[in-house]
């Protein structure tokens, strides 16, 4: 790869497949003493986003940021305690009854553990073909027939259809998934830590299928992870959670060359290839401690506890995500008053 | 200090079998390393490769059906395998411990941190409830846990991830054993979290001098921690040497197929990130399913003629520091 050379990357289509205003999902979390006020845990807090057709949105983050919860709210898995939903021109975040049920034909998810995601008692080819018989596409016959292609585009051959998810291996199992998944010719699947229970060579087997799926039926998807390696090869746009928030969002080349906000710095210190300017990254930036709890979280910076740079506005007040460059956004007051990593002893 | 080598763990030709309907089944083939003080021995694979099978061989904590039918272990000079059940509880804490990946279930949820670390002063060291509870405290700001003399009173399920594996460390490293094996320490945990973790095991071995047997399939933690890498495939090791001569010269397919396959963070300028990964097709054969050519052959690459016709090679030492179990390595990484 040459230097000089460096291609942004361009979006499939500008077409807008979702776009997801201000979601927001509490659950409650008791009261703070027996007649005190209720406590919420505060998953999701006004998110927004938008994933253009064709591209790949990835969401990384620790656990308790908000990542999974977000995909679950967008497919409509859990309820969205406020916030707008727009699928393909429609707001589904009001959708009901028979209405979704259909509507969820377009978007499929696949989730971390194959093991847990399959039923145990149903042979592989009923798996693939309960979306095709509870969302009535297709006859008999075609669902036969769709159940034997779709096998085909995963990798797995036909008599696959007549085994038990326990006569599969993990890699096999995460392939019924997505084959379960692309039945009803879904428009987006979210991929929730979809590979990160797989060892690193079916992994790069499943991520790979992904990608060629992707480029053969033009699906879009989101691609939630914790790891940053395989959200780089993996995402054309990057969003990074923490507690309930976007901190940052950017193309990945964008993000990958000049990250701003200091918890992407701390991720990335923590994923950088072993070297000196990983030793030096983690020295800088690497951040201690854990996240603290979503429930009922302070005013100001979320991230404010663990920052290194944090100044006393951050505990006060809530940063914003702000444009930074085109299509760079990040919330933190600090950025441009404090000096980003530097890349460049590659 | 130790007797006979200056090894602290010498594992000689190890073989496990489980018993099967039809017979012994190999689960871990000859396997042989030696970790030194104060270093760190790697043990890579993909899972059903042996690296558990090897730690729980090593700490006498073989499931049911799982036995030792060949080779010795030898701990501090002392063959583990001959060790009665009263030497091995010695054994065990005093010389050699374990963390495990998954620190929820290796910590008990009705007791507080501090009695479990006590207990194993108490067990093991013979302390009393008052003085034990004193050296936890110290022992949970030594793995930095930060307001330790509060934490000690906590139980498990209120602290988090991160801390539990602190915990573990704390408990594993509380009568100083001279073997600390670390069976996937981090994967359970956040990424800003594994780092963490391995800054402070890195430097509890610099402090401490002990030997540490790592297992994990990141080689990224294999560059970071070991001085020592073996490379284990389906029960047998296919590659063994130094740490940063395999990372930067791997010779066996297996092993420069495992580096390939991982997505490496690539930062400071655009990735070429639509080029896909390179895969290993296929997958691990299962145990009983293993012949006595090479392992590897229906997944490799480069497999040849010489590969079908003949056994799997043994480990060849092809360089003081590199030893690798592949007939086509001199064209495959000359």
């Amino acid at each position: 790869m040459s230097d000089g050379l460096d291609i942004v990357t361009t979006p499939a289509s500008t077409e807008v497949l979702l776009d997801v205003n201000d979601l927001v999902v509490h659950f409650p979390a008791g009261r703070r003493g027996m007649f005190g006020p209720p406590s919420k845990v505060h998953a999701v807090d006004g998110v927004s986003f938008r994933v253009r057709r064709g591209t790949t949105f990835g969401i990384v983050g620790e656990s308790g940021s908000g990542k999974s919860t977000t995909a679950q709210a967008v497919m409509r898995l859990i309820p969205a305690t406020s916030g707008q939903i727009v699928f393909g021109g429609d707001n589904i975040a009001d959708y009901r009854g028979e209405k979704l049920r259909l509507t969820r034909a377009r978007f499929q998810i696949v989730f971390q553990d194959p093991f847990s995601a399959l039923d145990p008692r149903r042979r592989a080819g009923e798996l693939i073909r309960e979306p095709l018989d509870l969302l009535d596409i297709g006859s008999p016959r075609e669902r036969d027939a769709r159940v034997k292609q779709l096998l085909e585009e995963v990798g797995l051959p036909p008599q696959a259809a007549d085994l038990f998810p326990h006569q599969f291996s993990g890699g096999q199992r995460q392939r019924l998934c997505i084959a379960r998944a692309m039945a009803p010719e879904p428009d987006l699947i979210v991929c929730d830590e979809a590979v990160s229970a797989l060892d690193v060579a079916i992994q790069a087997q499943i991520l790979n299928l992904l990608k060629k799926l992707q480029r053969e039926r033009g699906l879009t998807y989101i691609f939630i992870s914790h790891d940053l390696g395989v959200i780089q090869h993996f995402c054309d746009e990057i969003a990074v959670m923490y507690l309930g928030k976007i901190v940052e969002q950017a193309p990945g080349n964008v993000f990958f060359s000049a990250p701003l906000h200091p918890y992407s710095w701390s991720l990335v210190a923590a994923a950088a290839p072993p070297g000196p300017l990983r030793d030096r990254l983690k020295r800088d930036y690497l951040v201690k401690g854990d996240p603290p709890s979503p429930v009922d979280p302070p005013p100001g910076c979320r991230f404010a506890q663990r920052c290194p740079f944090v100044i006393e506005r951050c505990h006060e007040e809530l940063p914003v995500l702000n444009v930074q460059a085109e299509h760079h956004f990040v919330a933190c007051h600090r950025t441009g008053e404090i000096d980003a990593p530097d890349f460049s002893s590659l | 200090m130790s007797s006979v080598s200056s090894h602290v763990l010498s594992v000689q030709n190890l073989t496990v079998t489980m018993k099967g309907s039809k017979g012994p089944v190999p689960v871990l083939e000859n396997l042989s390393f030696d970790v030194a003080q104060g270093k760190t021995m790697a043990l890579v694979g993909e899972s059903g490769c042996g690296k558990s099978m090897t730690a729980l061989a090593i700490m006498q904590l073989l499931p049911e059906d799982f036995v030792v039918s060949a080779g010795k272990i030898l701990l501090d000079g002392q063959d583990v395998l001959t060790s009665s059940p009263r030497e091995l509880r010695t054994l065990r804490g005093n010389k050699m411990s374990m963390i495990f990946q998954e620190p929820m279930t290796a910590l008990n949820p009705l007791y507080t941190v501090g009695d479990q670390i006590g207990e194993v002063l108490r067990q093991h060291r013979g302390l009393s409830r008052r003085e034990a509870h004193q050296q936890a405290i110290q022992f949970l700001k030594a793995v930095q846990i930060p307001a330790a003399d509060k934490r000690i009173d906590a139980y498990p399920h209120q602290l988090s991830g991160g801390m539990r594996q602190r915990v573990m460390i704390a408990m594993a490293l509380a009568c100083k054993p001279k073997l600390l094996i670390a069976d996937e320490p981090t994967t359970a945990l956040d990424v800003t979290v594994q780092a963490q973790i391995f800054d402070l095991l890195a430097d509890l071995q610099d402090n401490t001098d002990t030997a540490i047997v790592l297992i994990t399939h990141d080689l990224g933690a294999v560059a970071e921690l070991a001085d020592d890498v073996a490379v284990l495939y389906a029960g047998r090791c296919i590659e063994q040497g130094a740490a940063h001569e395999i990372i930067a010269h791997a010779r066996h397919p297996y092993t420069r197929g495992l580096m390939a396959c991982v997505p490496h963070l690539q930062l400071g300028k655009a990735a070429a990130h639509s080029a896909p990964l390179d895969e290993i097709p296929g997958m691990v054969p299962p145990l009983g399913a293993r012949g006595p050519d090479c392992a590897f052959l229906a997944r490799c690459a480069f497999a040849a003629e010489v590969c079908r016709t003949r056994p799997q090679p043994p480990l060849d030492r092809v360089d003081p520091g590199a030893a690798v179990s592949c007939w086509r390595h001199m064209e495959i990484a000359p």
